[in-house]
C-alpha cells in the first residue's frame, strides 16, 4: 500500500511537471510577453523597446531555462541590463542583488508577482483558495448526500413511481448547465420579479460572513448540476445490485428491506459512483469559474478569470499548478477509497 | 408428496399417528444412510408434515401473456425426510423452491393452491411473519455460491447476521455461533475464514459457507437448489456427504432440487420427477428408480449413461424432440409429443390427473396408460455398431510441458512465479480412436487443448501430427490444412456462436477460412450437407443462434468443427452444459460422425459416466500430471491410481443396484502455482500410509507400466495395487 502511494505520488509529480510546462510554454509565447511588456511599460512602446524590456527582465532566455528558474531548480537570472542596471530574478522590492537567494522558484515558495493585483501571487492564491474551499465544502455537503439519497431511493425499486419521478428530476438537473440555472435562480429568487426574493443575487458578502441567504444560491447552482449526474450513476449501480443473487440470499435470510438496502446493497452500489464523485472535483472547478463570476464571489475561479483576461502570467501559472494538484490528488484518493469499498481489488 | 392423503387431510389431528409417515423404506433397500435416517427421525409423534404443498400453481406475467411455470404441484415433506425434485432446466423446479420462499419477484405470482409450513398457510402470510420464517425455519442453499455471497462483506458478518436477526443475540454470541457452524462444515482455520471475503475462498469453500449460513439457526426445512452443479466431482461428493451428515445431526427436512438422478439417489428418501411445470411421477426412491410408472421417468433413466455399464451393455436412448416452451404446451399430456406410448385421441384430450400406483407406498404417476405399458420390456437395442479398430498413430505427445510465468503482483510486476500447467505429457492417439481426458478443474486439460490447437506454444517437448512437430507453431503460423485438421467443439454452445450471424453463414465462414469450395454456391451446398450430417433441418441455415435450443447450437458447433474434414477433434466437455435428455443425442451424433469420418476424438470431460460410455482409452490428469492412462476397461477396474479411485467413487450413479466404495477426499485441490513437493496427489491421497518412508513427500512417482498400455504414476507397490477392490459393484439381480 505504501509503495503504491509512493509510486502514484511519483507519477503525480511527473504529470504535474508536464502540465505546468505546457501552461508555462503557452503563457510565455511571444505575443503574450509583448502584451506584458506593454502593460508594464506603456502601450506605445516601440518593438525595440519591448525587446529591451523583455531582455532586461529575463524573458528572452531559452524556454527550458526560464521554466527551470520558475520552478526553482535553476539559479535565478542575474542580468546586466542595457540601461546599466543589474536585475536579478530573486531580488525583488529593492533588495540588494548580493543578498538575494540564488534559487527562487515555486519550490522555494516564490510564486511570483501578480501584475493585476500588485501583490505576491502565492498569498493571493492562498486566500482565494480558502474562499473557494468554503464554497466547495458546502457544495459537497449538499451534493453528495443528496445525490446518493436520490440515487438509492430511485434504484432500490426499479420502475416504481418514486424511481421515475426522481430519475426525471436528476435528468433535468444534469441537463441544465450552471450558467443557465444560475441566471434562472438569480432571476427567480434574487429579484422581486416573481415575488420570491428569498436570497441575495450576489455572494460578495459571503466571503467574510456567509449565511444561508447570501450563500445558498451559488452552492445550489453548482450542486444541482453534479447531483443529477451522480444520482443517475448511483441509481444504475443500485438497480444492478438489487437484482444480484446475494441480495436474494439476504432476503431469504430474513433480512428486512431497509437493512438489505443499507447493509448489503449500499456498499456494493457505491463502488461505481465513488469514482464519479471523485471525478466531479475537477468538474466542480469548471462550475466554480462560472458561478463565482456570476455571483461575484471572489474565489479561486474568479481569480482565474481575472488572471487570464489580464494576461497575469505568474498568477495564471500558480492557479494552474493548484488545479493540477487538486485533480491529481482527488484521483489518488479515489483509487485508495476504491480499495476500501471493493475488497476484491488489492493494491500492493 | 402425497395426493392421496389430501382426501383424508381434514381428519388429521395434530399428534395423531399416521400410517404413512415412516413407511418410506423399501424392504431390502438399506442404502447408505438415508433410509436409516428416516427410521431414526420420522418418529410417529411428530407426524405433522413440515411442508405441505397442495395443488400449487405459479405463473409469470409478461406484457403479452400469463406464462404458467408450475401447475397442479403437490408435495409433502415429513420431519427428517429428504425429497428430491428432479427435472430438466425449465421444468419449474426452482420456481417451486422460490414459491415456497414466497419470493417470486415482481412478475411471478402464486395463482392457485396452498403452501403450508407446519400447518401455517404461507400464501397469506404477512411480510413480517415471512421474514421471521426465512432464514430461521426455512433456509436455502443456492446453485452458485460465489454469486450468492455478498462480495463486499466479510464471511463472519454475513453468518452472524442470521442469529442477530432471528435470535436477537449479541455480537459475541453470534460470533461464537458462526465459529461453531464453520467448524461444523469442516472448514480449516475457521477464525481466518470468518475474517475473509468471499473471493478469497475456493468454490467448494464458498459452498460450505452457504451451507453454514443456511444451518446457522437450525432450520426445520432446507431447500437446496442444485447445490453442487458448479463444483467438481470430488468436491461435490464431499459437499453432499456434509449435507447428509448435517441433515442427520440437526434433523432437518430437505427439498433437494437437482437434475442429477444419481445425486438424488444418494441423498433423498423420496423423489418427485417434474416435466414442463408438472410433477409427472412421485414416490419413494426405491419405487421410482426400480419400478417407474411414467414414460418420461423411464426415458430420463435411459438417456443417462451409467459408469457401471458401457455402450454395448446398455445403449443410451435419447428422448426425441424438444422440451415444449411454457406457452406452447400441448393439450393433454405435456410429454405426449415425445412419448413412445402416445395414443392419439386419448393422451391429447384433457388434463391428466395424478393416479395412485397400486401396491406401492404413496407412489403416483401422471400417466393414463400406466397399467397398459409393460414397464419391464427391454430397451429396443439400437443397431449394433461395429466397433472401429483404431488405425495408425496420428498424434503423438513427447514430454510436453507448458509453464506459465505469472507476476506475483498483477499491477506492477515483481517476483515471477511459475505455474506448471502441464508436466511431461507423453501419449499417442490413433486414427479413429476416442481418447478421454479426465480430471477436475485446474488439472491442465484445457491448457493441453490450447497447446494442441496452437493457441499457446509448448514450453518444452513436442506435439507430433503425422510426425511433423507442431508444438511450437502458434495458430497464426499454421497452414490452413493444419488448422482444418485439428478442430474443437466447445463446452458452452451458448457463447461460441456469433449471435448476429445466421447459422448457415457461420458454417460458410468456416469453409471460407479452410479454403473449401470454389465459390459461394459450392460452399452453400457443402454447408447444407454439413447440416444433414449433424441432423439439423436444412431450413436452420437461415436461423439466428438465438432461435436454437442448446442441443441444436451444439450441433452447429459440431458441424463447424467438421467443416474442414477435421482429423482430430478436441471436444471440451461438449455436453456438460446441455440437459440430460439432449446429452445422449449429441453424444451419439458425435460418435456417429467420428465413425464415419474415422476421426480421432479427444474427449475432455469430468463426467466419468459418459467417458466410460464412449471412450476407447482414458487419461486421468491431476495438477498437470498424467496419473493414469490405459484402455477404458483398465482404468475403470482395479488396480487404480488412488486419484482415479476417488474420482470413480465420487460419481453419483442413478442405479439402485450399484454399491460403491465410499471415498471422500479431504481438502482442496492444491493451487498449480504452489504444488506440493513429491507426488502431486499426496496431500489428499488415502493410500499414502501404505507407502514406506517419505517417498510420497519427496519424489514425483515414476511412470509405471502395470499392463500393456496401462500406466500409472504411483509409489504404491505391486501387491497393494493388485489387492485393490473395485469401486463400483453391481449387485446380481
Amino acid at each position: 500500500m505504501v509503495s503504491f502511494i509512493l509510486r502514484r505520488l511519483g507519477i503525480m509529480v511527473l504529470t504535474a511537471l508536464c502540465l505546468t510546462f505546457i501552461v508555462f510554454w503557452l503563457t510565455n509565447l511571444f505575443p503574450n510577453l509583448e502584451k506584458l511588456a506593454k502593460t508594464q511599460g506603456n502601450f506605445r512602446m516601440s518593438d525595440e523597446a519591448v525587446l529591451t524590456y523583455l531582455g532586461n527582465n529575463g524573458y528572452l532566455q531559452p524556454l527550458p531555462v526560464k521554466y527551470g528558474q520558475w520552478l526553482g531548480v535553476l539559479p535565478g537570472y542575474v542580468i546586466a541590463g542595457t540601461d546599466g542596471e543589474m536585475r536579478a530574478r530573486c531580488a525583488t522590492g529593492g533588495q540588494d542583488i548580493a543578498d538575494a537567494a540564488r534559487f527562487c522558484g515555486i519550490l522555494q515558495g516564490n510564486w511570483g508577482y501578480s501584475t493585476v493585483f500588485r501583490d505576491d501571487a502565492g498569498s493571493i492564491i492562498a486566500t482565494r483558495l480558502g474562499l473557494t474551499g468554503k464554497l466547495m465544502f458546502w457544495v459537497m455537503l449538499l451534493m453528495v448526500p443528496g445525490a446518493l439519497i436520490i440515487g438509492v431511493m430511485a434504484g432500490m425499486n426499479e420502475g416504481s413511481r418514486t424511481d421515475r419521478s426522481l430519475s426525471t428530476v436528476s435528468i433535468l438537473s444534469t441537463a441544465t448547465p450552471e450558467y443557465v440555472s444560475g441566471v434562472v435562480f438569480i432571476a427567480v429568487f434574487g429579484t422581486a420579479t416573481f415575488g420570491m426574493q428569498w436570497f441575495k443575487g450576489t455572494a460578495t458578502a459571503a466571503m467574510d460572513d456567509a449565511n444561508f441567504e447570501n450563500f445558498f444560491l451559488p452552492v445550489l447552482t453548482i450542486a444541482l448540476y453534479g447531483m443529477g449526474y451522480i444520482a443517475r450513476m448511483t441509481r444504475a449501480s443500485m438497480t444492478e445490485v438489487m437484482t444480484a443473487q446475494y441480495i436474494r440470499t439476504a432476503r431469504l435470510k430474513g433480512v428486512a428491506f431497509s437493512q438489505i438496502v443499507l447493509r448489503h446493497a449500499l456498499r456494493n452500489a457505491l463502488i461505481a459512483p465513488f469514482t464519479v464523485i471523485m471525478l466531479q472535483f475537477p468538474f466542480l472547478l469548471n462550475g466554480v469559474v462560472i458561478v463565482e463570476t456570476l455571483f461575484n464571489y471572489k474565489g479561486f475561479g474568479w481569480t482565474l478569470v481575472q488572471a487570464a483576461s489580464n494576461n497575469d502570467i505568474e498568477l495564471l501559472l500558480g492557479v494552474s499548478i493548484v488545479s493540477v494538484f487538486v485533480v491529481l490528488t482527488t484521483q489518488l484518493i479515489s483509487d485508495i477509497g476504491y480499495v476500501f469499498l471493493n475488497p476484491r481489488i488489492r493494491i500492493a | 408428496m402425497d395426493c392421496a392423503r389430501k382426501a383424508s387431510r381434514t381428519d388429521t389431528v395434530p399428534g395423531q399417528t399416521r400410517d404413512l409417515t415412516h413407511s418410506d423404506e423399501v424392504p431390502g433397500q438399506a442404502r447408505d444412510g438415508t433410509t436409516e435416517r428416516t427410521k431414526h427421525l420420522a418418529n410417529p409423534t411428530t407426524a405433522e408434515p413440515i411442508l405441505e404443498i397442495d395443488r400449487l400453481s405459479i405463473s409469470f406475467f409478461t406484457r403479452l401473456r400469463e406464462i404458467p411455470a408450475v401447475m397442479d404441484f403437490s408435495a409433502t415433506i415429513m420431519p427428517g425426510e429428504a425429497l428430491g425434485l428432479v427435472g430438466e432446466s425449465g421444468c419449474g423446479k426452482s420456481t417451486v423452491a422460490l414459491g415456497v420462499m414466497q419470493d417470486l419477484g415482481t412478475n411471478g405470482r402464486i395463482v392457485g393452491g396452498s403452501i403450508k409450513f407446519k400447518g401455517e398457510e404461507m400464501n397469506t402470510m404477512s411480510p413480517a411473519r415471512l421474514r421471521e420464517i426465512r432464514g430461521s425455519k426455512i433456509a436455502m442453499i443456492y446453485q452458485e455460491p460465489m454469486a450468492s455471497l455478498n462480495p463486499a462483506m466479510k464471511i463472519g458478518k454475513q453468518l452472524m447476521e442470521v442469529p442477530l436477526i432471528h435470535d436477537k443475540v449479541n455480537e459475541k454470541e453470534a460470533y461464537a455461533r458462526a465459529l461453531e457452524v464453520v467448524t461444523d462444515v469442516k472448514l480449516p482455520d475457521p477464525k481466518r475464514i470468518l475474517n475473509s471475503y468471499p473471493h478469497q475462498l475456493s468454490g467448494g469453500q464458498q459452498q460450505r459457507i452457504v451451507i453454514a449460513m443456511a444451518l446457522m439457526s437450525k432450520p426445520s426445512l432446507l431447500i437446496l437448489d442444485e447445490p453442487t452443479t458448479a463444483l467438481d466431482v470430488t468436491v461435490e461428493a464431499a459437499v453432499v456427504q456434509l449435507v447428509k451428515d448435517l441433515g442427520r445431526k440437526y434433523g432437518t427436512s430437505m427439498l433437494f432440487i437437482s437434475h442429477n438422478l444419481g445425486l438424488v439417489l444418494e441423498t433423498c428418501d423420496r423423489i418427485c420427477v417434474m416435466y414442463s411445470g408438472e410433477a409427472v411421477e412421485r414416490g419413494s426412491i426405491g419405487d421410482v428408480f426400480d419400478d417407474m410408472q411414467h414414460p418420461y421417468t423411464q426415458a430420463l433413466f435411459r438417456s443417462i449413461p451409467l459408469p457401471g455399464a458401457d455402450k454395448n451393455d446398455r445403449p443410451l436412448v435419447a428422448i426425441p424432440g424438444n422440451f415444449p416452451l411454457p406457452h406452447e404446451r400441448p393439450k393433454g399430456c405435456n410429454f405426449g409429443p415425445r412419448c413412445d406410448y402416445f395414443q392419439a385421441g386419448r393422451c391429447d384430450q384433457d388434463m391428466i390427473p395424478m393416479v395412485r400406483v397400486a401396491g406401492d407406498d404413496r407412489h403416483q404417476t401422471r400417466c393414463l396408460r400406466n397399467h397398459e405399458i409393460d414397464w419391464n420390456a427391454p430397451v429396443t437395442a439400437a443397431a449394433t455398431k461395429i466397433k472401429h479398430v483404431p488405425g495408425q498413430v496420428v498424434l503423438k505427445m513427447e514430454n510436453l510441458k507448458k509453464y506459465y510465468e505469472v507476476a506475483a503482483n498483477a499491477l506492477f510486476g515483481g517476483d515471477r512465479k511459475v505455474v506448471k500447467a502441464n508436466e511431461t505429457l507423453s501419449f499417442e492417439a490413433r486414427e479413429g480412436e476416442t481418447l478421454a481426458i479426465v480430471g477436475e478443474s485446474g488439472c491442465g486439460k484445457s491448457t493441453f487443448a490450447k497447446l494442441l490447437m496452437g493457441l499457446e506454444t509448448a514450453t518444452d517437448g513436442q506435439i507430433l501430427l503425422d510426425n511433423i512437430s507442431i508444438g511450437d507453431v502458434p495458430i497464426e503460423k499454421r497452414s490452413t490444412k493444419n488448422v482444418a485438421d485439428i478442430q474443437m467443439v466447445f463446452q458452452n454452445p451458448f457463447d461460441t456462436l456469433n449471435p448476429s450471424m445466421s447459422v448457415g453463414r457461420q458454417i460458410i465462414r468456416a469453409l471460407e477460412i479452410f479454403g473449401i469450395g470454389k465459390n459461394d454456391t459450392e460452399r452453400r451446398a457443402r454447408m447444407l450437407e454439413l447440416l444433414d450430417l449433424v441432423k439439423l433441418p436444412r431450413a436452420f441455415a437461415d436461423r439466428m443462434p438465438r432461435q436454437l435450443s442448446g442441443g441444436q447450437k451444439q450441433r452447429v458447433g459440431i458441424a463447424r468443427a467438421f467443416a474442414g474434414d477435421a482429423r482430430i477433434v478436441v471436444a471440451d466437455e461438449p455436453v456438460s452444459a446441455l440437459d440430460v435428455s439432449v446429452q445422449a443425442a449429441v453424444t451419439d451424433l458425435l460418435m456417429d460422425i467420428q465413425r464415419e469420418h474415422n476421426t480421432t476424438l479427444l474427449f475432455i470431460s469430468h463426467d466419468l459416466s459418459i467417458v466410460r460410455y464412449l471412450a476407447d482409452r482414458v487419461m486421468v490428469m491431476y495438477l498437470g500430471h498424467v496419473v493414469e492412462l490405459g484402455t477404458t476397461d483398465q482404468v475403470f477396474s482395479p488396480p487404480y491410481h488412488p486419484y482415479t479411485e476417488a474420482l470413480l467413487s465420487a460419481v453419483p450413479i442413478a442405479d439402485t443396484r450399484v454399491t460403491k466404495k465410499h471415498i471422500v477426499l479431504e481438502g482442496e485441490i492444491p493451487s498449480a502455482m504452489n504444488p506440493p513437493p513429491g507426488c502431486p496427489f499426496q496431500t489428499r491421497c488415502g493410500w499414502k500410509s501404505q507407502v514406506p518412508g517419505d517417498l510420497c513427500d519427496t519424489q514425483v512417482p515414476p511412470v509405471r507400466l502395470l499392463a500393456p498400455g496401462h500406466q500409472v504414476k504411483c509409489h504404491l507397490d505391486d501387491a497393494t495395487l493388485a489387492a485393490m477392490e473395485p469401486v463400483i459393484q453391481i449387485a446380481a439381480e
